[in-house]
């Protein structure tokens, strides 16, 4: 029993907390002061550079903290669940607290409570209480809601509201945030983000992430038809644009041109135009060059052609073009390979990088080989994403800015028409009340009472 | 007349309005005040015709394009959006004193776009990024925002300086509103700027989801913004704990301008891509 109600204590004294402007205050001031942090330190770098910036200790120490990805550090991360808990318990405990005025139909008015207010608007009308009552009467039912007329012993007193519901504005606003990290958790759970590079011609259909490196297979292939770039006089570029057609076991689905700002997207995936590059095409002109005669044979070559040397050296095969070759180990860019095989039937492979001409001296064959000119063509650099979370965060969006309007410049206005009889005529007093922006309040009163004493 | 000349021509007047507010104040010359409010009407006619022109100017170059696409071009509707919400508050409150804070702030914005040597008054053509209604959208929002921020740091300082005063004394803080209008004046533009600093960063998402196919990248420009945005609803939330009102707001207000400066010039010096980095020189 006791253990219960420490419990219960305990839930209380954390609900309490989790209700608490005063934490509110410390999250959105600890995310701001944090959030510096994230812009003086370049995120997800490599450790070297890190190393190199900080010494190791620091570097072992900022690892330690996250401090390299920091906005996906688990401090980060408590600071976020903690103001979403925040909102969400503050918002429960205030809807709840406040039910009996956000969620009513008839409100009961108190006379009282209107006399005491300090907006008032007085006048003294020539008609008595009956004739201004059966007057105003269609006149207020029509400018404001939940109209009640009340009969008073030398009168009548009429109220009337207008915009409860602009109380909810806030929760509105408050429930965006909600959505915005439900959205951005969605995405980050079931979507990727992934890059992708294609020759004009080739196709594709493996990506790489960007946060692993990993790769991964698209349910559709990519082929990249066109690519062209266009430039301004100053050689800034003006626009780059891609054909695209998506395949879907070999059958085209999807035809588009895409350019920066106009994506494609096909199931859940879109496409971007995000960079483009150019890499030599599949045809060479080779030079073949005999050591025993000195004597240089030219010939152009596509990938996957054969051709017989003269002078009896050989046949050499262009077996294929290499991006970003390695040679025992070495680095030598972009490269044709080729098979060699001399009149004594022995094969080897003989590889072409483009930077280096006179690369295969080195291998002191009896005929050297060398790319004399190349074709270059273009690539297109797309980003591939999928975010499944994005239609959640743009009702984020969409709730946030209505909420935050109605929450900042619409009010809950409550009036009070009260006419007492003066003579042969009425003393007409009209009070208001608003729960936000009271200066407008004084306005509005007045322009009530000068649209009632023109009334006829 | 080309755009540059006007908008020069718009700097020297908002300079004249900011010492016509500044001479009004300190030697009680209700007439110098009224001028002044005529000389910034002056400023903002210019501001806005210049920005016409250099618009119509980019078509002319054969490359048109809405005048918000760089430093310079947001520097001068900045300029633009102060101009306008200041005169705002005068014609509402039916005070000039707030002008002698406010219109030097129009003077200083213009006056760093059109004298800094690291920013090119140049119109140029727009690079495929920059190319969308999003960012028009983005740009003119956030600015709107900046503009009711910057008049609301004017205040602030009001505040402080008439708080540390008290309220009754003469002399030249005698001048300035009661600290209760310029504590309601600076809740009413914190909100103001607020609705317009969102709208700006979710506009300013929705253009990078549509360029990128990322909303969201905590690049240091984007993470300042958020930066600004936490301090500002902590300045609204603020105001409902006891003993909140007044000094620490207006100090609030401050700092969340300082983190608008910052955003909007200080991340340049920070590691990072936004496009006016590259842009703006
Ligand atoms: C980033 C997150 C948040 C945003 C953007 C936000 C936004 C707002 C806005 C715009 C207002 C209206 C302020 C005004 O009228 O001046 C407001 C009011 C309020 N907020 Fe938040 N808020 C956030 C988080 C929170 C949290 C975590 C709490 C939890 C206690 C909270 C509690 C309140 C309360 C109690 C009000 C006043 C409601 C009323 O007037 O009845 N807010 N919020």
């Amino acid at each position: 029993m006791s253990s219960l109600k420490a419990s219960n204590g305990v839930v209380d004294a954390i609900w309490k907390l989790l209700a608490s402007i005063q934490l509110t205050i410390v999250l959105l001031m600890s995310l701001a002061g944090t959030s510096i942090i994230g812009t003086l330190i370049p995120q997800n770098s490599e450790p070297a550079a890190y190393v190199a910036a900080f010494g190791e200790t620091l570097f072992r120490f900022f690892s330690v903290l996250g401090l390299f990805d920091m906005y996906h550090s688990w401090w980060f991360q408590i600071l976020i669940v903690l103001l979403a808990a925040n909102v969400v318990v503050c918002s429960a405990d205030r809807l709840s607290a406040g039910r009996r005025i956000l969620f009513v139909r008839q409100p009961a008015y108190q006379a009282a409570r209107f006399r005491s207010l300090p907006d008032r608007e007085a006048f003294t009308e020539e008609r008595g209480p009956e004739i201004l009552r059966a007057l105003y009467e269609p006149y207020v039912s029509r400018k404001a809601r939940a109209v009640h007329i009340e009969t008073t012993e030398d009168g009548f007193r009429m109220f009337g509201e207008n915009g409860r519901w602009t109380r909810f504005g806030v929760y509105a606003v408050h429930l965006s945030v909600v959505l915005l990290l439900i959205g951005g958790l969605i995405g980050s759970i079931f979507g990727f983000d992934g890059f992708v590079t294609i020759p004009e011609g080739d196709t594709v259909q493996q990506i790489s992430l960007r946060s692993t490196g990993e790769r991964l297979r698209l349910p559709f292939a990519i082929r990249c038809d066109d690519f062209d770039v266009s430039f301004y006089e100053t050689g800034a570029p003006k626009e780059f644009r891609s054909s695209l057609t998506l395949l879907e076991n070999g059958r085209p689905v999807l035809q588009k041109e895409i350019i920066v700002n106009d994506p494609l997207r096909y199931q859940g995936i879109s496409i971007f135009q995000s960079s483009y590059g150019t890499v030599p095409s599949r045809e060479a002109v080779l030079s073949f060059t005999s050591r025993g005669t000195g004597m240089v044979y030219t010939q152009e070559m596509k990938v996957g052609q054969e051709a017989h040397l003269p002078e009896n050296l050989g046949t050499f095969v262009l077996a294929e073009l290499r991006h970003q070759t390695q040679f025992k180990g070495h680095p030598v860019g972009d490269a044709f390979i080729g098979r060699l095989t001399t009149p004594d039937g022995t094969a080897q492979e003989v590889v072409l990088p483009i930077r280096f001409p006179t690369f295969d001296r080195m291998r002191r064959g009896e005929v050297v080989i060398a790319v004399d000119q190349f074709k270059e063509k273009h690539y297109t650099g797309l980003q591939v994403n999928k975010d499944p979370g994005v239609d959640v965060v743009y009702s984020g969006f969409i709730l946030m800015i209505l909420g935050c309007y109605v929450t900042f410049f619409r009010s809950h206005q409550q009036v009070c028409v009260e006419a007492v009889r003066k003579g042969s005529g009425a003393l007409v007093t009209i009070y208001g009340t608003a729960n936000k922006n009271k200066a407008s309040m004084q306005r509005r009163i007045q322009r009530l009472a000068i649209a009632l004493k023109e009334m006829k | 007349m080309t755009s540059s000349v006007l908008l020069s021509a718009t700097t020297f007047i908002y300079g004249i309005a900011g010492f016509l507010y500044c001479f009004a104040w300190v030697f009680k010359k209700p007439g110098a005040g009224r001028l002044a409010s005529w000389v910034t009407l002056g400023g903002l006619a210019g501001n806005t015709a210049g920005f016409i022109l250099r618009w119509v100017e980019s078509y002319r170059m054969g490359f048109g394009h809405a005048p918000l696409s760089n430093l310079y071009e947001s520097l001068i509707f900045f300029a633009w959006t102060i101009a306008l919400i200041y005169l705002f508050i005068e014609w509402r409150y039916q005070n000039r004193v707030i002008g002698a804070f406010s219109a030097p702030l129009a003077f200083l914005t213009m006056a760093y776009a059109s004298l800094s040597p690291n920013i090119s008054d140049r119109i140029q053509p727009l690079i495929p990024a920059l190319k969308s209604n999003w960012l028009i959208a983005h740009v003119i929002t956030c600015f709107i925002g900046y503009g009711a921020f910057a008049v609301a740091f004017g205040v602030s300082i009001m505040y402080l300086l008439k708080s540390r005063r008290g309220e009754g004394e003469g002399g030249l803080v005698g001048r300035f509103p009661p600290t209760a209008v310029l504590d309601e004046l600076t809740h009413q533009l914190g909100m103001f700027g607020f609705l317009f600093l969102s709208a700006g960063i979710i506009t300013g998402a929705v253009w990078a989801n549509s360029a990128w196919g990322r909303y969201w990248g905590w690049d240091p420009k984007e993470t300042w913004s958020l930066i600004t945005w936490f301090i500002y609803a902590t300045l609204l939330h603020a105001r409902m704990m006891r003993g909140w009102r007044g000094r620490r707001i207006a100090w609030l207000s401050i700092v969340g301008f300082g983190a608008v400066l910052f955003t909007y010039f200080g991340v340049n010096l920070l590691p990072g891509l936004h496009s006016y980095q590259s842009m703006g020189q």
